[in-house]
């Protein structure tokens, strides 16, 4: 890809010998929001750290718009960052935050002071110009952070737990926001987060990390529909997870019989392995049917007993004991308010799922 | 419960033994007997000793001499004093860490007889090799200060330092900020209240030696505390309690302001959060 | 900071106290621990040079030991050196016994109170130590103040002895040192979670009881710190037993300075100054540990 705004190219990042950052290549577009998602640990904040500039990798090279970054100091790059606390100087107005770093370019001051009016109205906190970061609110504060880190028009932003700090409500909103101002300013942003949701609503494209490695990378439907091993489908969302061996392999379909599952899975589209090999089937809670008696077909249907029920409001959680012992998790819409015949503990009841949702996993 | 009942009368009875000598100190400098420990009821209170002391010319130059001392003193721990404090606390691991932070705690606690002896030694062997310092004074009582506060404020400038994130200088360098910038813009005036803290808390040990001011100091160099301790290791003396009347005076004024206006700053800080989180409910 | 850290500067910010402090710290250590084994002569400095050179080569080494054997056969350096142990340990333990409840009803009285508590333990702090020191001889001495309430009461018909006694030097020790050892104390009494109390109470404990199993165990390392801070420097305290300890019993601060200038034996007083140290490695190592996990544990 010639012109892949940023490029990493076998970064390793090791602290006291053992890898942050373990040999990753990575290519992010212009105009993209790429989301480096992973759990603590994964190496997705070093990894963001090294293209600001605060990490030097250990061995590779980054390259942004095309230019190598090895030696340039953070000061230098065109690249800024959001901070996961913020980072705002508790010692300066609102005003003199966001100005810091126009005034480190040497700009006029009548400039600097239109660009900041100018973007504090686009994070709509222009009214609040002259307080002091102690007198505002965590959204607020977020808002600050993020014209302070925009003002200065980077190519690239770079976002630590852009969300995190916010509670459940405010963060849906901010999300659209920070989606909106994206599209409007045209930046390319990467952003690292450890919330699958907040990568799926605001990324263009999801970087699954793991043990300082990039697992999968794909567009957010991608990664969910078509997680590539075990680690991705089972970070990423819930999911049902069956070992099983491969007993038919052909080019548009395979069987899969699971001791565990007590059935054999049909699956509607071919996966490239040799056969009689053991593979796990992965299958979402969302895409599994509950039934009190037997659907049609001898396929993709397994027996077994509700255990427990947990009512969620917009949904019910359902955890169904197969006859083999195995716990399968279900989710339901709750589609009717007062269902007169709802599952009850301890009911008999058919699993059945359509031959286009399992997943096959070999690795 | 009788626990915390236990211990508030711990507290009352450890403020009275804290306070009590200061205060008999206080009440008997207004005392007109020599003997100072016996009221002389016909007499008192009077303010001669305060009228003696302050014409008492070699005490009054000591204080002078301490003054300065200590504000020289006071001036150089501090620079020194916060490049340690801010190594300590940001410049992450290097070569040396350990000697250069082992070398910051211990004087803390070494007994000062063993500084002073040991600055003392320094000094008589540099003069040997290099002929500098010549003789002994003010300069060598003010190096032997600095070495021995510099860790006061070292300390107070670096747990400053560690309750700020150190994201705020990262931030500041992502905004294109040279790290002199960095220095002087954010972490300077984040840190100035632990920089003045440690400059008072230099002043005031600097102010307060004897023990390695003796050590240091030449014939024609005496501190106040000199003058006080050979004052006072004959016996009581009336003016000294005047002198000590005085500085109780001033540190309590000094503390008592500087309190009420912290005070008065965190409650509006407060108020202003408040407000803020207020208005956007 | 890395990035900064990575910048020329660094290497200057560094060097700058890190060269003061082996100049003026490190190196003067050396030179006592050398002087120690010199000899004594009339002289100034009074005494000889260990290394002879003589055309820029070295033509002999003395080493006087001396200035050691003398002080282990002296009695009266060992009695001055374990005198100064036994008034450093006694007056530690009575900061303690002292300091702990004050800390404790600092560490759990409201906001507002805290505050001025704490000033009121800081506030002597910053009034000279020698004067609050000269204070006691004031109230100690047989017509002084405590001798005479306690003859106008009748308790007693004739003065007490208190000055210059042991008792006077561990007044005086506690005195001085109190908000050393509350301070510390403090810092981690305030840490503590008050509900792991309601735990421990919730669970059956008695109050004293939950004191001794949750409290005074979680509350070692402000004790250690506390006690460091307290024994170290009085072990080599001198302005206090001068002013008002005995004569006939010296502490080894007092030893020291007397063999520097009332005897002017430097090398005697610097092989003193190195056994003082001995004594206290591994108290002050010690502490440096405490310090450096109270200084480094980031919020």
């Amino acid at each position: 890809m010639p012109d892949a705004y940023v490029r990493i190219e076998g970064v390793t990042k090791t602290f006291g010998g053992a890898p942050a950052v373990d040999n990753v290549s990575l290519d992010v577009q212009r105009g993209e929001i790429f989301c480096l998602l992973g759990g603590s640990g994964s190496g997705k904040t070093t990894l963001l750290r090294m293209l600001a500039g605060f990490e030097t990798p250990t061995s590779g090279r980054l390259y942004i718009d095309g230019q190598d970054m090895t030696g340039i100091a953070p000061c230098e790059r065109p690249v800024n960052m959001m901070f996961q606390s913020y980072a705002l100087f508790p010692h300066m107005s609102v005003e003199k935050n966001v100005a810091f770093g126009l005034e480190q370019e040497k700009l006029a001051r009548a400039e600097i002071s239109e660009r900041v009016v100018q973007i504090l109205d686009i994070v709509k906190m222009g009214a609040f110009i002259g307080r002091k970061p102690h007198q505002l609110s965590g959204g607020q504060r977020q808002r600050v952070a993020l014209a302070r880190a925009l003002v200065k028009r980077p190519k690239l932003l770079l976002l630590d737990e852009p969300l995190g700090a916010l509670d459940r409500k405010l963060r849906e909103h901010t999300q659209f926001e920070l989606l909106a101002i994206q599209k409007r300013l045209g930046v390319t942003f990467i952003v690292v987060t450890h919330d699958q949701g907040e990568a799926m609503t605001l990324a263009s494209r999801i970087g699954v990390m793991n043990h300082g490695q990039i697992v999968q990378i794909g567009t957010p439907l991608d990664i969910y529909e078509y997680p590539q091993t075990k680690f991705v489908a089972d970070f990423v969302g819930s999911v049902n997870l069956f070992d099983g061996r491969l007993v038919e392999d052909e080019a548009d379909h395979v069987r899969i019989r699971s001791e565990e599952l007590g059935a054999v899975v049909y699956v509607d589209h071919g996966i490239t392995s040799a056969p009689d090999v053991s593979v796990s089937v992965a299958i979402r809670p969302e895409k599994i049917g509950i039934d009190r008696t037997r659907p049609a077909g001898s396929e993709n249907v397994a027996h077994g007993r509700v255990k427990e029920i947990a009512y969620m409001g917009d949904t019910s959680i359902y955890i169904v004991e197969l006859d083999a012992g195995k716990l399968v998790r279900v989710t339901l819409p709750n589609v009717v308010r007062r269902a007169e015949d709802r599952l009850t503990a301890e009911e008999s009841v058919y699993l059945s799922w359509h031959a286009s949702s399992p997943v096959v996993l070999t690795r | 419960m009788n626990r915390g009942y236990f211990s508030r009368t711990g507290l009352v009875i450890g403020l009275a033994f804290l306070y009590l000598p200061i205060l008999s100190m206080v009440v008997f400098s207004f005392n007109n007997s020599r003997l100072v420990t016996v009221w002389d009821v016909a007499h008192s209170p009077t303010l001669k000793w305060y009228v003696a002391l302050l014409s008492n010319q070699p005490i009054l130059r000591a204080a002078w001499l301490s003054i300065r001392v200590a504000a020289s003193a006071a001036t150089g721990a501090v620079v020194l004093g916060t490049l340690v404090g801010i190594v300590l606390a940001r410049f992450g691991p290097f070569r040396g860490r350990t000697l250069l932070s082992a070398m910051t705690t211990a004087p803390l606690v070494m007994p000062e007889v063993i500084t002073g002896l040991s600055l003392l030694l320094l000094f008589v062997a540099l003069e040997q090799l290099i002929g500098w310092p010549r003789g002994r004074g003010m300069l060598t009582i003010i190096l032997a200060h600095i070495t021995f506060t510099m860790s006061y404020v070292a300390v107070v400038v670096q747990s400053r330092l560690a309750g700020f994130d150190e994201s705020l200088e990262e931030a500041a360098m992502d905004l294109g900020a040279r790290p002199v910038t960095v220095f002087f813009r954010i972490t300077l005036p984040l840190i100035v209240p632990a920089i003045v803290s440690g400059w008072l808390l230099a002043f005031t040990i600097s102010w307060d030696d004897v023990v390695v001011s003796q050590f240091v100091a030449g014939p024609a160099s005496t501190t106040l505390p000199m003058v006080i301790f050979s004052k006072v290791r004959l016996g009581v003396s009336p003016d000294v309690n005047a002198l000590a009347t005085l500085m109780v005076l001033i540190v309590a004024l000094g503390i008592v302001i500087s309190s009420l206006w912290m005070h008065a700053m965190s409650k509006r800080r407060e108020r202003e959060s408040q407000l803020a989180i207020a208005a956007n409910q | 900071m890395q990035a900064l850290g990575k910048h020329a500067g660094r290497r200057f910010v560094v060097a700058v106290p890190y060269l003061w402090l082996i100049m003026l710290f490190l190196i003067p250590f050396i030179i006592v621990f050398k002087i120690s084994f010199s000899e004594t002569r009339m002289a100034m400095p009074p005494y000889a040079p260990l290394i002879e050179w003589r055309d820029g080569a070295i033509v002999g080494i003395k080493l006087y030991f001396s200035n050691y054997s003398f002080l282990f056969t002296d009695r009266l350096y060992a009695s001055a050196y374990l005198y100064s142990i036994k008034v450093a340990a006694v007056s530690t333990l009575w900061c303690l016994l002292i300091g702990y409840p004050m800390a404790y009803a600092i560490a759990r009285s409201t906001a507002a109170w805290k505050n001025l508590l704490l000033m009121l333990i800081i506030l002597p702090f910053w009034t000279s130590f020698l004067l609050r020191v000269y204070a006691w001889i004031g109230l100690l001495k047989s017509n002084g103040v405590i001798n005479n309430v306690l003859l106008w009461l009748g308790v007693i018909h004739e003065p007490l002895t208190l000055m210059q006694t042991d008792f006077a030097v561990y007044v005086g020790i506690v005195y001085s040192y109190l908000p050393f050892m509350i301070l510390p104390l403090y810092a981690n009494l305030e840490k503590h979670d008050t509900t792991l109390l309601e735990a421990a109470a919730d669970l059956g404990a008695r109050p004293w009881r939950a004191f001794l199993r949750v409290t005074l165990p979680l509350s070692m390392p402000g004790i250690l710190a506390g006690c460091l801070l307290v024994f170290i420097p009085a072990v080599g305290e001198y302005v206090i037993p001068s002013l008002l300890g005995r004569t006939d019993q010296l502490m080894i601060g007092r030893v020291l300075s007397d063999e520097f200038f009332a005897n002017r034996d430097w090398p005697v007083a610097s092989a003193v100054a190195i056994l003082i140290l001995g004594l206290l490695v591994v108290p002050i190592m010690l502490f440096q540990r405490v310090q450096k996990g109270e200084l480094e544990a980031r919020p």
